[in-house]
């Protein structure tokens, strides 16, 4: 069970770390504490150094500088077999040739229990991972989800201080990775441990992780809370990597607002001098139709913050439309929004119409047009 | 964001230092001492060869002194340098002085009217402390003169210094009987691949590209020819085409003595080494190009030129240099069936057996190396192209029913089955006739081995045991060292320098390295000169002989584990050999078994290394069968040789068994 003292607790610490392959440098300067019993995730294009991250952590790749700091005692040289982990791969690398017992007694044997006591220990750990009555059958056997449940069963066994998830879910059907997904999430509430995931999926990092790291190219973009990183990205790069986001040139006017065309809009303040190039952000389901033109114009609640636009091409997918949007007032502009069905049916609205939409001005951000070179 | 371009650069400062576990230097540990091994083995027996090649041996008369007294011992005359006394009495041409490291010049030559009866006395010096001379076998240099009476003088010889220079190959390439040997052993070496590569395509094709029958059968019998010795098809083509052959007609006054009978039976030696590379490489052609090539009207002749042939390159071409790599090096079959046609290979032995010079067959050896690593070179070199291809994802081509197609495969493989089982059934044949052609009753006289020259069935009993321990020994220092090469972590420089060491005997000919066993291990100053004699040295000499296909069967079975079971285990805090025993090892187990049946028959049947290091009491049957041959007790060769056959089809039956038994218990994991 979680002991809620020990949490908020720095648990795991790394400082300044670099790590490179020749010339090439895969991590810079990475800073990061983990907390006691939670569960944080790498996420990343491809190449961005967030499995090096991970085998930094478990000393499989040591890193070139830098120190990490587990439980507070000193990890940065220790080999794997001197520290504290328990490690789940892609490939689950269950040992062939043992029974899916012999796997998940595997760490135990050296831990000077008796027999009985690790036949208890795997038959709680097999029911733990839901799958009671396996242990006798060999890993080819079994299918890969229940495969990759016995990887992460042999990697609990001896109750490691940390548990590393190396892309855990990414050979697997869609299917089974959506199930699997909350079954590690609680699982690891359950226990407490403390684990990190390496993951390339978004979704997965969004719906398991109690705080997200971004990296990119070697470098921390951004340490947050899945709601954070979503609706506050710092950079342009999460903006775009997490989620879908519009992004519009546009020029700025004052501290809080920015001018698009002819239109002025009101945004998020921000730091950029009068006059200074930027790119205007807005998530597809933060803007909010008000209806056709004609009837907008007369109503009285309409916001200042709105754009004219006409509705190039909608496409419906399930529980939304999906509408592309060309400004009326900014030619080249094109913007996707999401609408719901009810708004579609109310407003009537078709492709060809013309249509005024609303955009908060708490949800358009503004970032430099430097951060676009990337 | 800023751009994250490769200019970024680490902070200055030390890399953090990796704490090394106990796993670490254990693993390290384990590879530096197979590392040693191949270093002792194989480096520095061939780094004494080529020292030996390069070195020459010269008697320099200018740096001797004599003078001679009168009948009553008065030195009256002045001394007389022993380069003086030779341009007077021309008694030495240059050649007699470059002699080898044995070298003896007699100095009473010098002096015409020299008799051992005469009071005259001698006195001889070096005039540097180079020069050594000796006095019966005692040593002696230095400027002192030695004051000698005639019967004394007389015992006075003049030793040679040594040097390092390229005197040796001079003399090797001014004598025209040896260079001819290059010639001829590159153009045999050429005819018998265009042949063997030629008839295995054929072969190989219709195994893979059609339905006829017993294809099992004809594997089988196309892969006999390794279980024998290289030498035994040379004994059946005498018997067939020799002086009192029975076919000696069809030979039309030609002789079977020389190329034509070396080339006959390098043939039947490489075939089934020719037939399994080209097999692999027709295997992994892709059925869809086939499908394609149909779609699109070609005929069969466009499709076989523009699919198979192109699909199957680098396997024709590895196969070739293989082939040519195994003609050019062999010994045994030009020996026994050479007759006065020459090759470097046997011109190696006869340098060393026959003539006792050592530098010449060092010489010779270098010169056969040079062939010998190109055609190494070119097959890696095309092996690593033929993984490509293997790595892409093809459809695995099935032949379709063509009664005609089939009726003429069958027809093929049928008519060099028959050579393959002909060779060998003439080899049994004469083993078991009283006396070729004068009593043709059948006996077992010919397998009273004790009665022969050769080592009799002592011979046989220490080939067998040869082949048990190379077996075992081979396969754990064979497997354990490729083990830890793969999976241990950082290591560079350590693990590329074994990986060198494990690839190099396949580029070494067996002559070759017998004989830098023989200059290694032979020299009283090594401290592993106990072992010269022994077993021991045939064990270490055929382990190391056979090292590389060993070595690649193992890591390519490693290669095929996941590389994180390491990572697990470590994590799980286990030392690394549980694992290697409770999972690498099982997993391994049909690559350790073929192995050591690989290491069991080339033990059985090699005679190239082992020729230089038999002593009489470790003798072995391939050995016997050549010594017979040359002794003229040709019945008794082919009936030793057909004991090397039946032992070698036992070793594999044993083996099919026990890997089978072995399987069902251990394997039990791969049956789903």
């Amino acid at each position: 069970m979680v002991d809620v003292s020990k949490q908020d607790q720095t648990f795991l610490k790394i400082s300044e770390l670099w790590k490179s392959f020749g010339n090439f440098v895969a991590l810079q300067d990475i800073s990061l504490e983990v907390n006691e019993g939670e569960f944080v995730c790498f996420l990343g294009p491809s190449g961005c150094g967030k499995t090096t991250l991970l085998r930094a952590i478990a000393g499989l790749d040591v890193q070139s500088r830098g120190e990490i700091e587990q439980g507070s005692k000193d990890i940065s040289s220790l080999p794997p077999a001197e520290r504290d982990y328990g490690i789940v791969f892609q490939s689950y690398a269950l040992f062939p040739n043992l029974s899916i017992n012999k796997n998940i007694a595997y760490g135990l044997e050296n831990a000077g229990q008796s027999k009985a006591e690790i036949n208890a220990r795997v038959e709680e750990l097999l029911s733990l991972v839901g799958l009671p009555d396996q242990g006798k059958k060999y890993p080819a056997q079994l299918s890969g989800g229940q495969q990759q449940r016995i990887a992460l069963a042999r990697a609990i066994a001896t109750e490691p201080g940390l548990l590393l998830l190396d892309e855990p879910l990414s050979a697997l059907d869609a299917k089974v990775r959506v199930s699997l997904r909350h079954q590690i999430k609680e699982l690891q509430r359950k226990l407490g441990v403390t684990t990190i995931m390496v993951t390339h999926d978004q979704e997965e990092a969004l719906s398991m992780a109690d705080r997200i790291v971004v990296m990119n190219q070697g470098v921390i973009e951004q340490i947050g809370t899945p709601i954070e990183i979503y609706r506050d990205p710092k950079t342009l790069f999460v903006a775009d990597f997490i989620g879908e986001m519009n992004q519009i040139f546009a020029t700025v006017s004052s501290h809080n607002t920015i001018s698009f065309g002819s239109k002025l809009l009101e945004c998020i303040p921000h730091g950029f001098e009068t006059n200074a190039q930027v790119i205007a952000t807005i998530r597809p389901e933060d803007i909010i139709p008000q209806g056709e033109n004609e009837q907008t114009s007369a109503a009285t609640n309409i916001s200042e913050n709105s754009l004219e636009v006409a509705i190039h091409d909608m496409e419906f997918l399930g529980s939304y439309w999906r509408a592309e949007l060309t400004s009326v007032d900014n030619g080249d502009a094109t913007l996707n929004a999401n609408f719901s069905m009810n708004a579609v049916r109310r407003m009537n609205l078709e492709i060809g119409k013309s249509l005024r939409i609303e955009i908060p001005a708490d949800r358009l951000k503004v970032f430099s047009r430097n951060e676009l070179v990337h | 964001m800023m751009s994250t371009s490769s200019r970024v650069q680490l902070p200055a400062g030390k890399n953090v230092a990796v704490k090394l576990g106990r796993d670490d230097w254990a693993m390290r540990g384990f590879i530096a001492l197979i590392a040693i091994y191949l270093i002792i083995a194989l480096a520095f027996p061939l780094y004494a060869m080529l020292s030996k090649a390069f070195s020459t041996f010269h008697v320099d008369l200018s740096q001797y002194e004599f003078q001679v007294s009168d009948e009553s011992g008065n030195f009256n005359t002045e001394s007389i340098t022993a380069q003086a006394l030779n341009e007077n009495t021309k008694i030495y041409e240059e050649a007699d002085l470059s002699t080898g490291s044995g070298g003896r010049l007699s100095v009473t030559k010098f002096f015409p009217d020299f008799s051992f009866r005469s009071p005259v006395m001698y006195k001889v010096r070096g005039v540097d402390t180079n020069a050594v001379f000796l006095v019966g076998s005692e040593r002696h240099t230095g400027p002192d003169w030695l004051e000698l009476d005639s019967n004394t003088f007389r015992r006075v010889v003049l030793r040679p210094v040594a040097s390092t220079g390229l005197g040796n190959f001079s003399h090797y390439f001014e004598t025209p009987a040896l260079v001819r040997s290059i010639k001829n052993s590159l153009w045999i070496s050429a005819i018998s691949t265009l042949i063997t590569v030629s008839l295995a395509f054929g072969f190989a094709y219709a195994l893979s590209r059609s339905c006829m029958r017993f294809k099992g059968v004809f594997r089988l019998i196309a892969m006999a020819p390794i279980l024998v010795p290289s030498l035994l098809p040379g004994i059946a083509l005498i018997y067939l085409f020799g002086n009192q052959g029975m076919l000696k007609a069809m030979m039309m006054g030609e002789s079977i003595y020389g190329p034509y009978g070396i080339i006959a039976g390098s043939v039947f030696f490489t075939f089934p080494h020719a037939m399994l590379i080209i097999t692999t490489a027709l295997a992994i052609s892709d059925a869809r190009l086939y499908e394609a090539s149909e779609s699109l009207g070609a005929s069969s002749w466009k499709t076989f030129w523009t699919v198979t042939i192109p699909g199957a390159r680098y396997g024709l071409i590895s196969a070739a240099f293989v082939v040519f790599n195994l003609v050019i090096t062999d010994f045994g079959l030009p020996k026994v069936i050479g007759g006065q046609f020459n090759m470097l290979a046997v011109d190696i032995y006869k340098q060393v057996i026959g003539q006792q010079n050592f530098e010449m067959g060092a010489v010779v050896s270098v010169v056969l190396l040079i062939p010998a690593m190109f055609a190494f070179s070119i097959d890696r070199l095309v092996q690593r192209k033929q993984v490509a291809l293997l790595s892409s994802r093809s459809v695995v081509y099935q032949p379709k029913k063509n009664s005609r197609f089939d009726k003429v495969c069958f027809a093929y493989c049928l008519v060099i089955a028959i050579f393959i089982v002909g060779i060998l059934a003439v080899c049994q044949f004469a083993a078991l006739i009283k006396f070729w052609p004068y009593d043709l009753s059948l006996s077992l006289v010919n397998y009273s081995f004790d009665l022969m020259d050769g080592g009799g069935w002592g011979a046989y009993q220490n080939s067998i045991k040869l082949a048990l321990l190379t077996a075992f020994f081979g396969t754990i220092v064979v497997f354990v060292g490729a083990y830890m090469v793969e999976k241990t972590q950082g290591f560079k420089t350590g693990r590329s320098l074994f990986q060198f060491l494990a690839m190099l005997p396949m580029a070494i000919p067996g002559m070759v390295l017998g004989l830098a066993y023989i200059f290694f291990f032979n020299n009283p100053s090594n401290p592993f000169n106990f072992i010269y004699g022994t077993m021991t040295i045939l064990v270490l000499c055929t382990v190391t002989h056979f090292y590389t296909v060993s070595h690649l069967t193992a890591v390519t079975a490693l290669k095929q584990m996941d590389d994180e079971f390491e990572s697990v285990s470590s994590s799980l805090k286990k030392p690394f050999y549980k694992l290697f025993y409770r999972v690498s090892v099982p997993v391994c187990m049909p690559a350790i078994l073929d192995i050591s049946i690989y290491l069991f028959v080339n033990a059985m049947t090699t005679v190239s290394a082992v020729v230089f290091l038999y002593s009489s009491g470790t003798s072995l049957a391939s050995i016997a069968v050549l010594n017979m041959d040359d002794a003229g007790d040709v019945a008794p060769a082919a009936a030793m040789g057909m004991m090397i056959f039946y032992t070698n089809v036992a070793a594999r039956l044993v083996h099919a068994i026990v890997s089978k038994g072995l399987l069902k218990r251990t394997q039990v994991w791969r049956a789903r």
